[in-house]
């Protein structure tokens, strides 16, 4: 058995999964020390249900905590970056592209030096190990103890970043350093900014994997855990500790992936409803639809591959506004419980009217009794209106799909979604994110350039496909059960010698399980 | 337009990668460079080809090189004032003005940069009216018979070389994608020096401007929650091919090129569109019909913002639009489609030209 939990910024949800079968289920509000949240889930789950926590095969954990903090400026640290690539690079140094708030949080330290690789592996200029020295010394002066390291063609070739790194944790031995080498793909900005970003949370990692830990210990959880990433796959405790950055787009991944699961669908559009947005995505074939372009994440721009979604300032919590009318984006979040009407408060949320409505039966519908049928019909346009377009906007033709509703405020979607085949309103609806982090499988990824000039593009492909497996396999999952599921190759334009750019995932399940 | 401000650049870069028809290398990093460059030094100087002296000298600039190369291997940013320099010095004579050998993606904004560092203006104009993948599919060199050579090219790390003179257009491409490939696979090149005369009688006008206008009016449309596609269609008095997803992705290397094939299916289903390409999209066959040919545009957009999509970043299951646009009259004599015609790039298929067209046009624009 094992337990899936989504810490979300309003609720935190745990499961308990049999094999397929979902056991027993609980909702939480987090807490501001995220442990007390997961500790308080964990004893509703194992009290309902019984469980022997010794037979646990393990516990997958999905977080926002590391997304909100960089969208909220909060709980990052001061950060310095050293780019390995000079002479070339200088027009555009690090962070040139970040939002200046955001530049000014981590402090904007950077440092230009030599080294780096060019696209066939030779070098740009020789590594200085005295330049990178010097460097760490006045990073030490500074006080800064996060630092990022990147060096030009990195994934092609890591020594540069390796030998800079070996060198600034000699002078500064309780620095914690990121290599961009470990976190993306080519591209050296978008890399880069996934590298400061991951250096400027890890002390809220420490603490919060940390929290995590402490929570599983005091229940006499001995089973491992695991964080969901990006992609849905799943990394253990240590690597999450020192990759936060990969968590990014979990939660949108793990809902898709719960509502997948839960629904039996392949193909849908999964509409999630939280207490403050609405997110809709598209699940083909199980995993849910990369975007195409760049994403930023707090104003920074990335190359993860992340889902594509749409989200729309519509949830539970949304605060209606009577003249003119309007619905969201603002909300009453996690407060909805002493805010709306049904609970007593005195702001008009969209919960209210679908109470009000009689549509659904949460808090004291007494207190919502004098609104006015005509005006609850209004609403309840408005919203569907909403939710029309999105699922339009996300839709890739006029055919009729199967629609796939999730989330803790799944009540307010109460008609007909347009361009739906059938709506699907699974059971556990509102803790599909903590199911989609229970399913979580184990990744491995490569992308670096090859020569085809020494080997043949078969060569080239199988080689790619093995790393990436061996990366899956070492990252904890079962060998026999790794599939490819994505190949992507893009010759170099121009370039003699016929060098292409292979990237392959590979996924397999967790091992053990 | 006399100057390109901070305000201009998002949309002369997503006009310049609508008219790159898949190739120029990608706009985001050329936009970053020309925004830090107007931060530090102010605005870039546009002068209208009308106004030059006849005797002007323009050399025309642009990065040389593999788009996956130079996102990774950023600009030290001296590469292409270093070739105008370099090239300024080997002809013994001063430059008046920066031209743009290619309006498409970040080729379109590099020579701005250069034009600041320079302390010079920047030409409304340039040679191909679109994005072309060699040297020598420029109208100076195919309609005014001026030679690529002399050429400069600086890299990173101020490595220079000049090729004063070769045999003809076929060697100075080869020599100068030689020495593009030893200098990293990005350098900056300045070359095929023409005159003001020629520029005012063989020059592809007001392409920068185009950009801008484009660009404006896709930024518009999304604001206003407008089909983007038509908007664009409308604008460049082209039309929209298809609309529907990309289900299949072949891409293969030939002959040093990335060449590719791409299927799109309409989103009904009832119409299959493949589309050569090689660095940009050439040949468009719709249901097995030829539907669109070089030196036409065929542009690939998102089919819900209109954004434009370059070859290095198309990929399986992408909602795309796909326009058919007419080149200018520049590109269709017999002269030029020797050079950029389907059959120059190896298709056994007659160019079919699009009808109508305001590519070289001034766009009605307010500034």
């Amino acid at each position: 058995m094992r337990i899936g939990i989504d810490v979300g910024g309003t609720n935190t949800d745990a499961v308990l999964m049999d094999g397929k079968t979902v056991v027993s289920s609980t909702k939480t509000p987090t807490t501001s020390n995220v442990s007390d949240g997961i500790v308080s889930a964990l004893k509703n789950l194992v009290a309902e249900s019984g469980v022997d926590v010794t037979t646990l095969d393990g516990v997958m954990i999905g977080t926002t905590h590391f997304t909100n903090a960089v969208v909220e400026r909060r709980r990052l640290q001061p950060t310095a970056c050293i780019r390995l690539g000079l002479p070339a690079t200088v027009c555009l140094p690090p962070m040139v592209d970040w939002p200046d708030d955001l530049r000014e949080v981590v402090g904007g330290h950077y440092y230009l030096a030599h080294g780096g690789h060019e696209f066939d592996g030779r070098e740009i200029s020789a590594f200085d190990p005295a330049e990178i020295h010097g460097i760490a010394e006045e990073i030490g002066k500074k006080g800064v103890k996060a630092i990022a390291i990147s060096s030009v063609f990195s994934p092609v070739n890591a020594e540069f970043e390796q030998r800079a790194a070996e060198i600034v944790q000699e002078v500064l031995p309780d620095a914690s350093i990121t290599l961009s080498s470990t976190i993306g793909r080519i591209g050296l900005l978008e890399r880069e900014n996934a590298a400061i970003m991951n250096a400027c949370l890890r002390e809220l990692a420490n603490r919060t994997v940390g929290g995590f830990k402490a929570a599983l210990a005091e229940l006499n959880i001995t089973a491992p855990f695991y964080i969901s990433q990006n992609d849905g796959t799943l990394m253990n405790a240590d690597f999450a500790t020192d990759h936060p950055v990969l968590t990014f787009a979990s939660g949108p991944t793990n809902s898709m992936r719960g509502a997948a699961f839960l629904s039996g669908l392949r193909d849908a559009i999964v509409i999630d409803v939280g207490g403050t947005t609405t997110d809709v995505g598209v699940l083909q074939n199980g995993f849910p639809r990369v975007a195409a372009l760049a994403v930023s994440i707090g104003g920074v721009r990335t190359n993860f591959r992340m889902p594509d979604t749409l989200s729309v300032g519509l949830g539970g919590g949304s605060i209606v506004q009577t003249d003119p009318l309007q619905v969201g984006p603002q909300s009453v979040g996690y407060e909805i419980t002493s805010q709306a009407l049904v609970f007593g408060g005195d702001v008009l949320t969209a919960t209210d009217l679908v109470v009000a409505g009689g549509k659904a039966d949460v808090g004291d519908a007494a207190k919502v009794a004098h609104i006015d049928a005509g005006f609850v019909a209004t609403v309840e346009d408005r919203i569907e209106e909403m939710v029309n377009i999105a699922v339009d906007r996300m839709k890739t033709s006029a055919a009729l799909v199967p629609v796939i509703i999730v989330g803790g405020g799944s009540i307010l979607i109460q008609r007909p979604v347009a361009g739906a085949s059938e709506i699907v309103k699974p059971g556990h609806y509102a803790v599909a994110n903590a199911i989609g982090a229970a399913i979580a499988q184990i990744g491995g990824e490569t992308d670096r350039i090859f020569s085809l000039a020494e080997m043949t593009r078969e060569q080239a492909l199988e080689a790619a496909k093995q790393e990436a497996a061996d990366r899956a396999t070492a990252a904890g999952a079962d060998a026999g059960s790794i599939e490819i599921v994505e190949v992507e190759e893009v010759p170099l334009a121009y370039l003699p010698g016929n060098a292409t750019r292979i990237m392959v995932k590979a996924v397999g399940d967790l091992a053990g399980i | 337009m006399n100057t390109v401000t901070l305000d201009d650049i998002e949309r002369i870069a997503l006009g310049a990668g609508i008219l790159g028809t898949g190739g120029g290398g990608n706009p985001y990093l050329g936009s970053l460079h020309l925004r830090e460059t107007i931060r530090q030094y102010g605005p870039a100087r546009i002068v209208d080809p009308h106004d030059l002296a006849d005797d002007a000298l323009v050399p025309l600039c642009g990065f040389i090189g593999a788009p996956t190369a130079s996102v990774e291997k950023l600009e030290a940013g001296t590469e292409l004032i270093g070739a105008l320099r370099l090239l300024e010095e080997h002809v013994g004579r001063p430059i008046s003005a920066i031209g743009i050998a290619e309006i498409g993606g970040a080729n379109s904004l590099a020579p701005l940069v250069a034009g600041i560092q320079a302390g010079l203006p920047i030409v409304d104009c340039d040679s191909m009216g679109r994005a072309f993948p060699e040297l020598p599919m420029s109208v100076f060199f195919f309609q005014a018979g001026v030679p690529v050579t002399p050429l400069a090219m600086v890299d990173a790390a101020g490595n220079s070389a000049i090729i004063p003179y070769t045999v003809d257009a076929k060697w100075a491409e080869r020599l100068a994608r030689t020495l593009a490939t030893s200098m990293g696979a990005t350098a900056g090149l300045a070359g095929s020096m023409v005159t003001g005369a020629q520029v005012k009688q063989y020059g592809i006008h007001y392409t920068l401007s185009l950009s801008k206008y484009l660009g404006q009016r896709v930024l518009t449309a999304q604001a206003n929650g407008d089909d983007v596609p038509t908007v664009i269609a409308q604008t460049l008095e082209g039309k929209i091919i298809l609309r529907g997803k990309i289900t299949d992705l072949n891409r293969r290397t030939t002959q040093g090129f990335a060449r590719g094939t791409l299927t799109i299916e309409s989103f009904g289903g009832q119409d299959q569109l493949d589309i050569e390409f090689q660095n940009e999209f050439l040949i468009a066959y719709l249901n097995g019909e030829v539907v669109a040919t070089v030196p036409d545009l065929i542009s690939i957009v998102t089919d819900d913002s209109g954004e434009p999509i370059s070859t290095e970043v198309l990929r399986y299951g992408m909602r795309v639009a796909v326009l058919g646009i007419p080149a200018s009259p520049a590109l269709k004599t017999p002269e030029a489609l020797a050079v950029v015609g389907p059959r120059a790039f190896g298709y056994d298929v007659d160019f079919q030209p699009l009808p109508g067209g305001c590519i070289g046009n001034k766009p009605e624009t307010n500034g």
